[in-house]
């Protein structure tokens, strides 16, 4: 079990010694292992602006537009909702190298209730043009998502979200952005996740496996641009969806893969996700449970989807 | 000292050329931001024509000055600024804000020379900063270690859009930093779209308020050019912090029988096409 913030943290560390355009932006957030190494380093390239996410982000285009590669890094809520403008026309729409790193991602974190969990990111990023959206789902998925934004040129938002989460994947595990995972394969029905909720699908996967349901599982860590092809391939070998995310199935994942299948394979989809509520303080199984996010949902969804076909 | 009268006649015909380029630009357009436009001309014709280190024929050049035209409504004269410098060809001015052209109704990157895509007011000032704080990343430094930025960032602000709360986050952290080699210049032209300043969001006193915000401060007429380029050479002197100048400004200055009036966003009638030529001849 390891945060996603910390498994991105020690990949920026590789990548800064690597790379010596990497600039690191702050809005008086929790610098962690990167940003400690950063000040001792490279001292002039990190900046904390204090609490002002406009300034924050369109700060980052100006170093961006001045040849370096900032990563911006502040409450996902609040660069999403206080700075949307800022993203939109600042950074995407020039196609900027600017990397919009959400810290604390998604519904499922504990504590700071309802203000503070974000319920409306993919909804909110992923209609954006020129935007990459990406969403790791481990601690090695993370790393590797990390490395590839950082070499990709253009502006992405990348979500990390706060909790401790089980390592899926393994460290030589091949990972190409804009192409779903596949994790295993079945004819019965496919579930498409994306993000720290993973491994309540492999879960998921198993007792329904028990049950003579063989599912496809999809890691979607690529939430824009989405790969259809692979939704497309599922819906017709599988004829069946369910969708898996610690976001707001209104024009979430849920949203976007139901967008893909009407127009060209349309089978049943199931959106398991937060339905049109606000969060609020708890632990993340209490949240889990109160939002409807545990594998005993997810094997619900899928079974109601199966009847359904 | 007062400067060579040739360069201030030199910029005066500089700033009439691009007031008149502009009018032929909204008049292909069939509108634009005349108002706006015509307040920053002196100021943009001083920045592009002298003050500045740029090249025309090597727009990406990484030590470039830059312009940040914040309040970038007012592209006009900035898009015209660019052709008179060679930026590119004043053919494109036909096609000023039709579909498809280069030079759409705000200012984009994507027209050699413009350094921001503007139209989301208050964020100008942020971007400026962010070029300003590249400049000094892997600067030379001088005897006292501190880095010697590799250019200069120039940022044009209007008084209207300085209602954005952004603008103001822009000023704390160009502080915090001891940004240099930023140099903000309000546009003061005493109106805002709908009205003028007083009326709609009184801000004065303006310069106070840089002041509070421990910024180095100036405050001229923004159409004398012996003030705007005795300013700009000021602005160079000042270390350890940003430097604003307060320019005031005449809406539609160059045009008479337009100034003083709030022509914000409109249409050139044939009269007033005709009317603009002949004060701009």
């Amino acid at each position: 079990m390891k945060a996603m913030y910390q498994a991105y943290n020690e990949e920026m560390i590789e990548l800064s010694k690597k790379n010596g355009k990497i600039v690191l932006l702050y809005g008086d957030f929790p610098r962690g292992a990167a940003g400690e190494l950063f000040q001792k380093e490279h001292p002039d390239r990190i900046y904390d602006v204090g609490i002002a996410e406009a300034n924050l982000i369109t700060t980052a285009a100006g170093l961006a537009g001045g040849g370096y590669l900032p990563f911006t890094h502040c409450h996902s809520i609040f660069a999403v909702g206080r700075a949307y403008n800022q993203i939109r026309q600042n950074v995407a729409f020039d196609k900027l190298n600017v990397k919009i790193v959400l810290c604390n991602s998604g519904m499922l974190w504990s504590f700071m209730g309802g203000s503070h969990q974000i319920i409306e990111e993919i909804a909110a990023m992923r209609v954006i043009p020129n935007l990459v959206l990406v969403s790791p789902s481990d601690p090695i998925s993370t790393k590797k998502m990390t490395r590839a934004i950082a070499e990709y040129t253009g502006p992405v938002a990348l979500r990390i979200s706060a909790p401790p989460v089980p390592t899926v994947y393994r460290d030589d595990f091949p990972f190409e952005l804009g192409k779903a995972v596949t994790l295993t394969d079945g004819s019965d029905a496919t579930i498409i996740s994306t993000g720290m909720v993973l491994s309540d699908v492999l879960e998921a996967a198993d007792t329904l496996a028990k049950e003579g349901i063989k599912v496809r599982l999809l890691d979607m860590h690529t939430l824009k641009p989405i790969d259809e092809a692979a939704i497309i391939k599922a819906a017709k070998e599988t004829g069946a969806i369910v969708t898996v995310e610690d976001s707001s199935i209104l024009g979430g994942l849920g949203g976007a893969v139901a967008e893909v299948t009407a127009e060209n394979a349309p089978v049943p989809v199931k959106r398991v996700g937060i339905k049109d509520r606000f969060g609020q303080s708890g632990t993340v199984p209490e949240l889990k449970e109160e939002y409807e996010l545990t594998a005993r949902h997810i094997v619900q969804a899928v079974r109601e989807s199966v009847k359904k076909k | 000292m007062a400067h060579d009268e040739k360069l201030i006649q030199k910029l005066a015909e500089k700033a009439r050329i691009i007031r008149r380029d502009a009018v032929e630009m909204i008049k292909a357009g069939d509108s634009g931001w005349i108002g706006g436009s015509f307040s920053q001309a002196d100021i943009i014709a001083a920045l592009m024509f002298h003050q500045m280190k740029h090249d025309s024929k090597n727009p990406d050049w990484e030590d470039r000055d830059r312009l940040i035209v914040s309040k970038a409504h007012c592209c006009e004269t900035v898009y015209a600024a660019f052709g008179e410098a060679g930026y590119f060809s004043k053919e494109l001015y036909k096609s000023y804000g039709h579909m498809g052209a280069t030079l759409q109704a705000h200012t984009e990157r994507i027209v050699p020379g413009i350094e921001y895509s503007g139209g989301s007011l208050g964020q100008g000032l942020s971007f400026a900063l962010g070029e300003a704080l590249a400049a000094r990343i892997d600067a030379p430094k001088d005897s006292s270690g501190r880095p010697v930025p590799r250019y200069r960032v120039y940022c044009i602000i209007g008084d209207g859009e300085s209602n954005e709360g952004q603008i103001w986050e822009a000023v704390m952290a160009a502080l915090h930093y001891k940004v240099d080699n930023l140099v903000a210049i309000l546009d003061h032209n005493k109106f805002q779209s709908s009205g003028t300043i007083e009326e709609r969001m009184n801000m004065m006193p303006w310069v106070d308020k840089w002041k509070a915000f421990a910024w180095d401060t100036a405050e001229i007429n923004g159409h004398d050019f012996e003030a705007i380029l005795t300013a700009l050479e000021n602005a160079d002197r000042v270390k350890g912090k940003p430097h604003i100048i307060i320019a005031h400004t005449t809406k539609c200055k160059g045009v008479p029988s337009f100034e003083h009036k709030n022509l914000h966003f409109c249409k050139l009638s044939d009269e007033m096409y005709a009317e603009a030529l002949e004060a701009l001849k």
